[in-house]
């Protein structure tokens, strides 16, 4: 199948290509940029004028809720929604049902995503056995299987001595490691900053230092261990800044931030909404700023959006009460469109931090649109509009930005060279 | 992005006076003055043989507790019953939701009981909005307490003690000494003493037991007791849960009482009329020595009576609300 | 038209009252205003009579019948009746007689403080509008109105009699 997408300004992030240029694709994969080939007749033409063409966005944390959790969502629904969103490879949590530490879970997901679904599917490994903390998983079989990192998610060790095992182990191999910093017994029972807007509405704070002491017990044992880290949902300024430290001292961390996080702030919770109820939670102003800085800067040089879709139950009861996360992997583009638009990042930037960015802190091949990479390409309107909810993919609809207007819209995604998105 | 609209405040009708209760933010100085004077009126219904007044005849009041409160429970028990509406109480802890029912199930079956008031008490911050929010909006909403969010009938029935006993909110130094972190009446009283204009609000606590943030509340925070006292017209002790030896917050009761328990040496630190509430049950010899919770400076049992006449009127203003905008809506749908 | 001064008929109103108890033989009668107007009025009463008796004060706002309709009215002040009502003879006196739904309030709040032996009725003004057959013993004029007016009594100091005309019904 010959595909030409014609007069799209086309935006590489990895070669820092900004211009405009035709995109030829043959059999799933890009056979030129610029000038057609000979002998190349097109089967399909897309008009890309007035259009930015991109690298299919790279999400490195998404909740598919399949295996074992078929209310909240499952890799068809979930990488669909993801496809909206100009998302063509994301990584999915282990946190399934059976729990992803066994090959044939991964397989399964694999399988599923290869018949149903509209993405590419990297999987992350439990990093312990059913997340316990205790015993590790079969780490090096899991990534013969295809995971490409592991994590235990915001689940604790039970002991620092286990931890650093488990990371030495790792480092054997040369697995990353992703840490979710948050210390179990600082943050227990909190379901909100530890701020004022916790104080005044009577809400179980999680102080900053959940994060950051967690976050400098990691760094040394990283530096001990010498494994390959990736630090995942950066929450705090100060966190940030631990960062940039290690950063500076040599440590080849790498560490990503919630696209949420970069617009949202403890303020959101003054009406107990709990669409906004997420874990770790929505921090100060001054944290949200310094996480831009961070972004900015490329310390964090990676966003994802930590998408975790959930049925309408999960939400519906008093704050304390309902589940933590947020919907919204069909709005990465958009989102990241609405931070441009206020200034925070400029468009190049954006775009580097949701494809080069988070494929280099997994090393996975994404993320980068050049002559023999596959033909896996997000194609935007950056004057159009994307009313939030006007469509909607997930199974999930716990996102606090339904029925809010939001700058730029997806007409194409491209998966392999076959449309997986379009709304023209 | 475009910003959603602003909620129109939850509590509030169409003409801005109250249609439920469940937070004292929000609320201008001259509802709670409307509120601490309709409730001097409800307490000389109290004073005659007959305490009832037929306002509410007709209605029912439905308590629904979702944790325990045999005190709270029968003061609202009470009040409905004196404005002559019928009263059904449910103790939903022990009952349907531990059965695994959603509180949106219980809330539907509840409001096919067709009620036209609500109290509800909750463990959970925010419990009582987010019924407001989920049930039909003609029925009232009364929060008999949400986690440590709000108690704002405790808020103003302290207020009443206040002003009873003390006077003008302008003149007074009240200081709140306890465990803030946790407590839904001290959020509600510093509140309620902002917006009567107290200049002089103190909140008196170790370090473990001051939440983050209080500087929005306006307070002065003190960790010295003795110094936090210094002549104050009105001490305000909050209860001291067994729970909050455990994680650290303090060593035992017995240091509590030492650092900032209210014996009669510390009393006589505070003005010499000053008096000292309690919103109960107290722990004698833990927050409070014995004479002096049992001394005439006590107006303790006196909150008991001001809680009824509090109740009573927040009841009846609410109700009084409904109505209204009831009327407003019937208006609204004749003119389209 | 010309409204009449409250001065000349509370006076006709006390000999009329003297009269009527003579007659029925009740001595020692307990006077009870209703707020605020009637209060007034019965101040005046009881100085046209020479009176030292304490008076109660009756704030019928909680016996209105019409809660449901237009809610509790703001600044309500408690009734204050210094006397026991059991078995007691009561002189029942407001400014404004109208529908009578605040004279039938006030017997309803009346009744939940004890069982009178009897009340005498006394209305400075009757407008001749009754919803409710309530009438008074003793009267001090007669007024008709217009559908668009309304009068009101001015006091404490001196009394007087305002007619307003509304433009909206």
């Amino acid at each position: 199948m010959r595909i030409q997408i014609n007069g799209a300004r086309l935006i590489d992030p990895a070669s820092k290509m900004d211009q405009q240029a035709d995109i030829f694709i043959d059999d799933g994969k890009i056979v030129a940029i610029g000038d057609t080939p000979r002998d190349f007749v097109a089967d399909q033409m897309i008009d890309g004028n007035g259009l930015i063409a991109a690298p299919g966005l790279v999400d490195i944390s998404a909740s598919l809720r399949e295996p074992g959790y078929g209310r909240k969502g499952s890799i068809a629904s979930e990488t669909r929604a993801a496809a909206a969103g100009g998302v063509t490879s994301l990584c999915c949590t282990p946190h399934t049902k059976p729990i992803l530490d066994t090959p044939a879970v991964v397989d399964l997901i694999l399988d599923k995503a290869r018949d149903e679904g509209s993405c590419k599917v990297f999987p992350l490994g439990a990093f312990s056995q059913g997340l316990a903390g205790e015993q590790l998983a079969e780490l090096f079989t899991l990534r013969k299987a295809g995971c490409v990192a592991f994590s235990n998610g915001l689940a604790p060790f039970k002991s620092n001595r286990v931890l650093r095992r488990a990371l030495e182990y790792a480092a054997t191999f040369e697995l990353t490691v992703i840490f979710h910093p948050q210390d179990p017994d600082l943050a227990e029972g909190g379901i909100a900053h530890e701020g004022s807007v916790a104080t005044f509405r009577g809400l179980a704070g999680i102080p900053e230092t959940a994060e950051t002491v967690a976050l400098s017990r990691d760094l040394l044992l990283v530096e001990q261990s010498g494994v390959r880290a990736h630090f995942s949902q950066i929450t705090t300024a100060r966190g940030a800044r631990l960062i940039v430290k290690a950063q500076a001292r040599g440590l080849p961390v790498t560490a990503d931030v919630a696209m949420y996080q970069l617009i949202l702030t403890e303020e959101a919770l003054m009406d107990f909404s709990s669409f906004y109820h997420v874990l770790p939670p929505l921090r100060s102003l001054a944290d949200r700023e310094g996480l831009r800085d961070a972004v900015r800067s490329g310390v964090i040089s990676a966003i994802a959006s930590h998408h975790q879709p959930h049925e309408a139950d999960a939400k519906l009861d008093p704050f304390a009460a309902t589940e933590p996360g947020i919907s919204s992997i069909e709005l990465l583009l958009p989102l990241a469109m609405s931070l441009v638009e206020e200034g925070v990042f400029d468009l190049p930037t954006a775009l580097q931090r949701l494809t080069t960015g988070p494929a280099d802190a997994l090393e996975l091949k994404a993320g980068r649109l050049s002559v023999g990479a596959a033909a896996d390409i997000v194609l935007f309107d950056p004057k159009g509009q994307t009313v939030v909810g006007e469509s909607w993919f997930s199974k999930g609809r716990n996102c606090p930005f339904m029925g809010h207007v939001l700058p730029g819209a997806v007409r194409y995604t491209l998966l392999n060279g076959r449309v997986t998105h379009k709304n023209v | 992005m475009t910003p959603l609209l602003p909620k129109c405040p939850l509590q509030l009708n169409d003409e801005g006076r109250l249609r439920h209760f469940l937070s004292l933010d929000g609320l201008p100085r001259a509802m709670l003055t409307e509120i601490l004077d309709t409730a001097d009126s409800f307490l000389e219904v109290g004073a005659r043989a007959v305490k009832k007044v037929p306002l509410m005849r007709g209605m029912t009041v439905c308590n629904v507790f979702f944790e325990n409160s045999t005190r709270t429970r029968t003061t609202f028990e009470l009040a409905a019953k004196r404005l002559s509406a019928d009263v059904i109480t449910l103790n939903v802890s022990t009952s349907s939701t531990s059965k695994g029912e959603t509180l949106t199930d219980t809330l539907r079956t509840l409001e096919a009981m067709a009620a036209d008031m609500f109290v509800v008490r909750h463990a959970e911050s925010g419990a009582a909005h987010f019924i407001a929010e989920h049930v039909s909006p003609n029925v009232a909403i009364i929060n008999g307490g949400d986690g440590r969010h709000s108690h704002p009938t405790q808020g103003m029935l302290d207020m009443l003690a206040i002003r009873r006993h003390k006077g003008d909110f302008t003149q007074l130094k009240v200081a709140i000494v306890g465990d803030i972190l946790h407590s839904r009446v001290a959020r509600s009283n510093m509140l309620a003493l902002k917006t009567l204009g107290c200049p002089d609000i103190r909140v008196i606590a170790p370090k473990t037991l001051l939440p983050v943030g209080l500087e929005q509340y306006g307070v002065n925070v003190y960790t010295d007791v003795n110094k936090g006292l210094k002549d104050v017209d009105v001490i305000i002790m909050l209860r001291l849960q067994r729970e909050r030896m455990q994680g650290g917050l303090l060593p035992s009761e017995g240091e509590f009482y030492r650092l900032y328990g209210l014996s009669e040496q510390r009393l006589a630190l505070a003005h010499p009329e000053a008096i000292v509430l309690h919103p109960g049950p107290i722990n004698r010899g833990v927050e409070i020595d014995s004479l002096v919770a049992d001394s005439p400076r006590s107006v303790i049992l006196n909150q008991v009576t001001y809680g009824i006449a509090v109740r009573m009127a927040v009841l009846s203003m609410t109700m009084s609300g409904q109505n209204e905008q009831r009327q407003l809506d019937a208006e609204k749908q004749e003119s389209l | 038209m010309s409204l009449p001064d409250p001065a000349v008929l509370i006076s006709a109103m006390a000999r009329d009252l003297q009269a009527h108890l003579k007659a029925r033989e009740i001595d020692n009668p307990r006077f009870v205003g209703i707020h605020t107007g009637g209060v007034w009025v019965a101040n005046a009463l009881l100085k046209e009579l020479n009176s030292e008796e304490p008076l109660g004060i009756l704030n019928v706002s909680f016996y209105r019948d019409d809660f449901s309709r237009s809610g509790l009215h703001p600044q309500v002040r408690p009734s204050q009746l210094p006397f026991d009502i059991e078995n007691q003879h009561l002189v029942l006196i407001d400014d404004v007689l109208m529908s009578g739904r605040t004279i039938r309030a006030a017997h309803n709040e009346l009744f939940d403080y004890g069982r009178p032996a009897s009340v005498t009725l006394v209305c400075l003004l009757d407008l001749n509008a009754r919803e409710l057959p309530i009438r008074p013993d003793i009267v001090g004029a007669t007024l008709s109105l217009e559908k668009n007016q309304r009068v009101k009594l001015t006091g404490p100091e001196p009394l007087a009699i305002v007619l307003k005309t509304i433009d909206h019904l």
